[in-house]
């Protein structure tokens, strides 16, 4: 396993990183679900700490991974809100369909 | 001793703020005294100003503070000592302070005893204002005052929609003469660079800068607004429906002062008219004719206030005469002795009134002699001074009107001795139809018959006093020369306005004085053969047939003119333009520029439709866009 590791290089975790970012850009798309939506977005934002890192690793600085706790803070944050706020949705609209939810009003 | 100018206006002022915010709960006796105290200060200090004038002070302006400063153009509040402007304190204050008092008698029982003593003084400050302001600036501020205040007068019954009517009618018409009265004043401006008397007039030099069509125009407009202040032919119809208003009003405001504000405008200003041939040619013959249409109509009105009413207008025209006839100091010399016998008039006609517990026709009048004595009196006395019976000031000063007009114009002589001779037969038809025969009113009428108290009648005999020895201000020469006592008001006026050209030989003066006594006498015969002894003659109104009469009654149907040629159209064109102008062309162009918004609105009103997707799809392809152009 720890042999793999020098063969490893930036492409691949930006690969990697394209790939995560591209199926949570899509699942925002075409679901329809509110909570998978929420997913999508943890998964888009977890790409790019994933890119941060691999960088901060190549270049060896630390910026880089300071960027990366304030994103999951501000994730952590935004999951605790929007799940809050998914709650009292469902609760009066027995439903987190966004195609459901347009209405921009109480 | 020409500082204490300043207090004149100030009394009355004074007492109208005090009744109007500490009056509340005070008795009415001390609310009048206050009132009548205010104006008795006045004219105390008036006369002490006039005295001074009367010694041979010369014309001087008292400055109180700076009022506009722009530029090169500078008005003041300052008051003009001159013996015009003291002349005229004198009567409005001594005349003013006479019927005060009597209104304290008067409006004794009404709800807005306050309100209209407060009122009262009001209109003596503007008054005030008027005829001392030191330009037409500060005139017109005093001349627009007493049209409030006539108006809050004229509607102090407000209850009463038809006074509320009057009042609006008074305050529009008057609008209309303002108008001709600011355009004069601009025309002046503009041409002189200049609005103050001193500077225009005694100084001499800057209203000969007004030349040509220019001279004319400033007079004519100037005239216009008078027209409108002392109801002229067309603006008269309001004077006689201002008789709505409490009898001291009438009295007051529309008999013996604010009415005359034009003419003391155009006597101020004769220097102007004296240099306008056609202007005082308007003046001449608008004043004549309005004199005959008043007198004409005076002829068969059945209403005691519309009888005197109309007197007012013909005599304000015959006033009006002799100013177009360049007679300045004699128009104003008629003004002094109009003051005193129609201010006696309207005074007694409001005790007659108040005896009758509010009647007004004269039909429903008659032998008023045995229940109010002191009032038949002093009526009488004003009848024969109105009628221009000598030695009674009426005569003189009418007499002189009709001098004047005998060496100028044939015509207006002929017309204003016509005048004349209808003035003493309406008055003396009012007076026999009022005081003489048997009562023709009601039973409770007749039991409720009594003399007005003292504080009515004293004002009555101070007035018939004046009224009998006022004219012996301005004696005619024939008269005069034999007692040393000629022209006395001509002298003393002769440094403020301009003086006629009158050089009548003693003979022709006697003549005409003697022509007009016989049409007088002559007048009051015809009237005492008619309604002494036959009192049949006051017809009702729908027993009236000859059609003359019936055009006399309705007043020339001037009003039914004006009705059809100005009020009408207007009403038809606002019904028209609200029906189409207002909803298609106002509120189309409204409605178009708000279609303007709304259709953007729709248009992007589908970007905002809720759906997240088309968001994040905008998003990201917003996104790409812009990577694809920053690479």
């Amino acid at each position: 396993m720890m042999e793999i590791l020098p063969n490893v290089t930036i492409n691949h975790y930006l690969m990697l990183s394209v790939a995560l970012f591209t199926i949570g850009a899509f699942g925002i798309l075409f679901r329809r679900n509110a909570i998978i939506m929420f997913m999508c977005v943890e998964l888009m934002l977890n790409a790019v700490n994933l890119t941060l890192v691999a960088f901060s690793k190549l270049w060896g600085g630390t910026d880089a991974q300071v960027f990366v706790f304030f994103i999951m803070v501000v994730a952590a944050a935004e999951v605790a809100v929007g799940l809050a706020i998914l709650m009292m949705l469902y609760r009066n609209m027995h439903t987190t369909s966004t195609d459901v939810l347009d209405k921009l009003k109480w | 001793m020409e500082k204490l100018v300043s207090l004149i206006p100030l009394f009355p002022l004074v007492g109208f703020l005090y009744i109007t915010f500490f009056g509340k709960g005070l008795s009415k006796n001390l609310i009048g005294g206050i009132g009548s105290g205010a104006i008795f200060l006045s004219f105390i200090v008036s006369i002490a100003v006039f005295t001074t004038q009367l010694h041979g002070g010369n014309p001087t302006t008292v400055k109180v503070l700076d009022w506009i400063t722009a530029g090169t153009f500078d008005i003041d509040i300052a008051f003009i000592v001159d013996p015009l402007s003291t002349i005229y304190l004198l009567f409005i204050t001594g005349v003013g302070f006479l019927i005060h008092v009597y209104s304290i008698g008067y409006m004794h029982d009404d709800e807005g005893f306050n309100r209209f003593i407060a009122y009262l003084n009001f209109f003596v400050f503007f008054m005030l204002i008027l005829v001392l302001g030191d330009s037409y600036v500060t005139m017109f501020v005093g001349w627009e005052g007493v049209g409030l205040c006539s108006f809050m007068l004229i509607g102090f019954w407000y209850k009463d929609m038809k006074n509320n009517d009057a009042a609006k009618k008074a305050f529009i018409i008057n609008r209309i003469g303002d108008l001709g009265l600011i355009i004069g004043m601009c025309i002046i401006f503009f041409q002189t660079g200049s609005l103050k008397y001193d500077e225009l007039y005694i100084s001499g030099s800057e209203a000969s800068s007004l030349q040509g069509w220019h001279l004319h125009a400033a007079a004519i407009f100037l005239f216009i607004g008078a027209m409108g202040k002392s109801a002229q032919i067309p603006l008269h119809t309001w004077l006689p429906d201002a008789m709505a208003g409490p009898t001291p009003v009438s009295a007051l405001i529309h008999a013996a002062t604010m009415v005359t504000a034009g003419i003391y405008m155009v006597a101020r200003s004769s220097d102007l008219f004296s240099a306008s041939d056609i202007a005082s040619d308007v003046v001449t013959y608008v004043g004549i004719l309005t004199a005959i249409l008043g007198a004409t109509i005076a002829l068969t009105q059945n209403d005691i206030k519309k009888v005197l009413a109309y007197s007012t207008v013909s005599q304000l025209g015959l006033m009006f005469v002799a100013l177009g006839l360049g007679a300045y100091s004699i128009a104003v010399f008629h003004v002094i002795t109009h003051a005193f016998f129609k201010a006696l008039l309207f005074l007694g006609s409001g005790s007659v009134i108040h005896g009758m517990g509010g009647e007004q026709d004269i039909r429903r009048m008659g032998g008023l002699k045995k229940y109010m004595p002191t009032t038949h009196i002093t009526f009488l006395i004003g009848t024969i001074a109105i009628a221009g019976i000598p030695p009674l000031a009426g005569f003189f000063s009418k007499d002189q009107i009709i001098a004047v007009a005998f060496e100028n114009n044939i015509l207006i002589f002929v017309l204003a001795s016509l005048v004349s001779a209808l003035t003493a037969f309406y008055m003396f038809r009012l007076y026999y139809l009022t005081f003489h025969g048997k009562f023709r009113g009601t039973h409770d009428q007749e039991h409720h018959l009594h003399e007005s108290p003292k504080v009515m009648t004293i004002p009555l005999v101070v007035l018939a006093g004046l009224s009998i020895v006022g004219g012996f201000i301005g004696f005619p020469h024939a008269v005069g020369h034999s007692v040393h006592f000629p022209h006395w008001l001509d002298h003393f006026l002769e440094k403020t306005v301009v003086m006629p050209f009158m050089e009548a030989d003693v003979a022709t003066e006697s003549i005409l004085m003697i022509v007009a006594t016989v049409i007088a006498l002559v007048s009051t015969y015809f009237a005492y053969n008619m309604y002494k002894k036959n009192e049949e003659l006051a017809l009702e109104d729908d027993e009236i047939e000859s059609s003359t009469h019936l055009t006399l009654v309705n007043k020339y149907y001037i009003d039914e003119l004006y009705d059809k040629i100005i009020r009408k159209p207007v009403d038809q064109l606002s019904a028209f333009i609200g029906k189409f102008i207002e909803p298609n062309v106002v509120d189309g162009l409204v409605k178009q520029v708000s279609a303007i918004p709304q259709g953007i609105g729709a248009a992007t009103k589908l970007v905002q439709n809720g759906k997240m997707v088309m968001y994040i799809l905008a998003m990201i392809i917003g996104l790409i866009v812009l990577l694809i152009t920053l690479i």
